[in-house]
């Protein structure tokens, strides 16, 4: 990150030299357009300017073979790039199952980081090289957008929503983050640093930030304390959907259809809990819009999570 | 195309000129103010659009200056308010009224062969709707600016800025009304008073891009107009349309606006494919390759441009399926592009080709539009865009095609017609500076910012970290030469006015009907309409003697 001339940005997530591969493959294409086109441009303001002795007696007739066949050949150029940014997009967008989940809340002017473990910092990511890492964010104010050149990664912090974004960190060093989307007065100071460590490195960084409660068990808490155990909890008598085993599974709606329980439903199902209703129990639940801050949020979601593979009844859960 | 009028201006005298449409109806401000021309309201537009160049331009500059140095030289609510100021204007009050408004307003008429617009008064009308937006902007400005950028995205715009947001919003919706009064105008125009023997395939392919335009603004405008209705209801009313702590979706936003402003990018290049496919033709002295083709790839813009607005959004948050269509859709609308650029090239094969400055700037654009078209197929692609939207990339790819290209062919139009508007001839050596100077400086300002995109330098950012530094100086310095190109043909065209030689009818010995009639036209265009026999572009290689000087 040293001043000088730069011509390509670090390398350093797995994602990044797959997207250098496609940009040089864009460049290639276009380099071999302009060529032609510029190439034919000068040749014919030589060849054919006014006063030159150019043969020009046989002129282009018929135009519609040339004219098919160039849309055709641009088609199907067009359309080999097109695949190719596509499936690399769709990777984008698939993280694998053994992902880190790390919280992200965005805000006017800075960028709120919170570990499974409880460890938070400001405008600073800490995450353990070669493990994939997926950031699950929100923004408390306006669309932000979290971006790290160097993974070749963004992605827009959406108000009232979460957006997630995955990678893995494959060179340790640090590297710039950036709010990409405009977001008011201090927004080229919305930035960060993001530190990849080795993994041991990271665990020992995890350990020093003190001994904090893990975002499960902040969770738990909060789940008593807003009263939703008193509904959802084991000893409830109220018929209320049980928890255990929700996260990743399909919900039946009473609508008739169906809904995967991820982060953004769980959330929905707090703040606006009769837009989807589960099948099979009256929508009686209170919604917590505006009661719950986006940080209490996502912990009391950590705890619903962490319960995904649970059999019923045995409540509350350790950590993983 | 039809037999030539007898020609009238031959003597440099200015009293022994014929009656024309500067002279006829008098020269008072009154008899401008209250005119019903098409060919003075183009002058007034011409004025107008002049001076809102000059005011975002200047903006610009500021921009370019704040970012030679990293920590910049304005405080971060300046700059936001520079660039936001910079956009709109250029945009709204430039960029869209640009060709159609000038050299449409003052051609379409004469080139099918028509005594005036269909509607004139409207015509009229929407200059004033025009003005009286500019007038909002230049207030909005003057109150203290607006710091949201020309996209106006929520819930920024909408809760949190504390810019005038209202007035500027105002200034865009007026120049929406202005726009779609503009559009109707030229499509009955087209429609119902084309000459005698004027088919469609007999159209000049300025007026076949200029109709697809006006369709644009007749469809979308009023989807900008909802849009920014919502906005200010929102912020006015606290009604939660956008933000979600309202119960609002902060995206609906992006859909609406770009839905309008998707196919605005084409309001603003379609009639700079136009004026190309008049000026590449008559300096190569051939007909256009591909004419039909040419003209149904305007048409097919018009259809596609309203598909593709999603790809503005590819990291918004939208659902992977759309966004797998929409970037298909827009590589897509990438192929009617490409023919264009390809025909063009074509047209010059064979030709008897020389470099008078309307046909520089024609070749300039040529080569700004290709280069920033193709980087448009980098930030159509699904994955590149994930690393370079919102960075420089994005603004050196659109700067391409709207300042790059779109400037380029409103200044070859101008040029190629300036004679026929004034009736004089411009000095044509600097004109050919000028037109080298701008593409030289225009390169040099955008080509680094491709890079500094791809190194990751995001937009809007009054401050930058020092590694992107060297890159924007190089741009700066661009930029400086680049409004050096600008300035000049303020200088020498206002001198043509004054000193220039007398242009006489046909000075390129062009085939087109407008050339048909004296210059400047007198005010009802033709002494009597025209009856059109043959098709466009019927360039003979060598042009006619008495044509080439003006007069036999």
């Amino acid at each position: 990150m040293n001043q000088g001339i730069h011509f390509l940005p670090e390398t350093a997530s797995a994602h990044a030299g797959e997207m250098d591969w496609l940009f040089a493959g864009l460049m290639i294409t276009s380099a071999m357009i302009l060529a032609l086109v510029f190439g034919l441009m000068v040749v014919f303001c030589v060849r054919y300017r006014r006063n030159s002795g150019a043969e020009r007696g046989n002129r282009l007739g018929k135009t519609w073979r040339v004219e098919v066949g160039w849309t055709a050949a641009t088609f199907v150029l067009f359309l080999g790039l097109y695949f190719w940014g596509a499936n690399l997009y769709l990777k984008l967008h698939r993280p694998p199952d053994d992902t880190t989940d790390i919280f992200v809340v965005a805000k006017q002017w800075m960028w709120k980081v919170e570990h499974p473990g409880g460890q938070r910092e400001i405008n600073e990511l800490h995450v353990p090289v070669d493990r994939p890492i997926r950031l699950v964010m929100t923004s408390q104010d306006v669309i932000h957008d979290f971006a790290v050149p160097a993974f070749r990664i963004r992605r827009d912090v959406l108000p009232g929503r979460y957006e997630s974004m995955w990678f893995r960190p494959t060179k340790v060093g640090q590297y710039r983050l950036f709010c990409a989307e405009f977001c008011g007065t201090e927004h080229a100071h919305m930035t960060g640093i993001v530190t990849v460590m080795e993994q041991g490195d990271y665990q020992r960084w995890l350990d020093a930030q003190g001994p904090g409660e893990t975002l499960v068990a902040q969770g738990a808490a909060l789940f008593r304390q807003y009263g939703c155990s008193g509904c959802h909890g084991p000893a409830s008598t109220v018929h209320a959907p049980p928890l255990e085993g929700l996260f990743g599974r399909p919900v039946p709606l009473a609508d008739g259809s169906m809904v995967t329980a991820d982060e953004g439903y769980i959330r929905d199902s707090i703040l606006l809990p009769k837009s989807r209703i589960a099948a099979g129990y009256p929508a009686v639940m209170p919604s917590f819009d505006g009661q719950i801050g986006e940080e209490d949020l996502f912990k009391i979601v950590s705890y619903v999570k962490s319960l995904g593979n649970a059999s019923p009844g045995t409540g509350e859960r350790p950590a993983p | 195309m039809t037999a030539t009028s007898p020609d009238r201006a031959v003597t440099a005298r200015p009293a022994a000129q014929p009656p024309n449409y500067l002279t006829e109806g008098g020269s008072t401000l009154r008899s401008w103010l209250l005119t019903h021309d098409h060919k003075r309201i183009a002058i007034l537009y011409a004025l107008t659009i002049t001076v809102f160049f000059f005011f975002g331009g200047a903006a610009a500059a500021m921009i370019r200056l704040n970012l030679v140095t990293p920590p910049g030289i304005f405080a971060a609510d300046t700059y936001n308010r520079l660039f936001s100021i910079h956009g709109i204007v250029m945009v709204w009050f430039f960029l869209i009224p640009s060709i159609p408004n000038t050299l449409g307003n003052f051609l379409l008429p004469m080139m099918i062969g028509a005594k005036d617009l269909a509607f004139p008064r409207i015509n009229l009308l929407s200059w004033y709707l025009f003005v009286a937006a500019g007038v909002v902007a230049l207030f909005a400005v003057i109150a203290g600016g607006v710091d949201t950028g020309w996209t106006f995205y929520t819930p920024f715009s909408t809760m949190y800025s504390n810019s005038y947001v209202i007035l500027a919003i105002s200034a865009v919706f007026i120049s929406g009304f202005s726009s779609i009064l503009t559009g109707l105008n030229f499509i009955v125009t087209v429609h119902r008073l084309r000459a005698p023997g004027m088919t469609w395939y007999r159209l000049p392919i300025f007026v076949w891009s200029n109709y697809s335009t006006a369709i644009i603004l007749v469809l979308a405008t009023p989807v900008l107009a909802i849009t920014l209705a919502l906005l200010a209801v929102e912020r006015l009313l606290q009604v939660g349309i956008f933000d979600p702590a309202l119960g609002g979706d902060p995206l609906l936003f992006q859909h609406l606006f770009w839905f309008y402003s998707h196919p605005a990018v084409y309001i603003m290049i379609l009639p700079g494919f136009g004026v190309i496919s008049e000026v590449v033709p008559c300096f190569s002295r051939k007909p256009i390759f591909g004419y039909k083709f040419v003209a149904w790839a305007s048409v097919s813009f018009t259809a596609v441009s309203f598909l593709v607005w999603a790809h503005h959004m590819f990291v918004a948050g939208m659902s992977v399926y759309a966004a797998l269509v929409f970037s298909l859709l827009s590589y897509i609308i990438a192929v009617p592009s490409a023919i264009k650029v390809f025909n063009w090239t074509a047209t010059l094969h064979k030709g008897w080709i020389s470099f008078d400055a309307p046909m520089l700037y024609a070749l300039g654009f040529i080569g700004l539009f290709t280069t920033g078209g193709l980087s448009g197929l980098f930030t159509a692609n699904l994955a590149f865009d994930v690393h370079v939207t919102d960075t420089y990339f994005v603004v050196a790819h659109f700067h391409y095609i709207m300042v790059g290209g779109m400037v380029s062919a409103y200044f070859a139009g101008l040029h190629f017609w300036w004679p026929k508007i004034t009736g004089r001839i411009y000095h044509e050596w600097w004109a050919r500076i000028a037109a080298l100077l701008i593409f030289v400086g225009f390169n040099l300002t955008f080509f680094p910012q491709f890079i500094l995109g791809y190194l990751g330098m995001e937009r809007r950012y009054h401050s930058y970290p020092p590694e992107f530094q060297f890159w924007n100086i190089l741009s700066s310095a661009g930029a400086s030469i680049l409004a050096l190109g600008y300035v000049m043909p303020l200088f020498y065209l206002t001198w043509s006015l004054y000193r220039g030689q007398r242009a006489g009818a046909n000075p390129w010995a062009a085939t087109g009907l407008e050339w048909t009639t004296p210059s400047p036209p007198p005010k009802h265009n033709f002494d009597k309409t025209p009856t059109v026999t043959r098709p466009p572009y019927q360039y003979r290689p060598e042009p006619e003697p008495q044509d080439a000087q003006g007069h036999a």
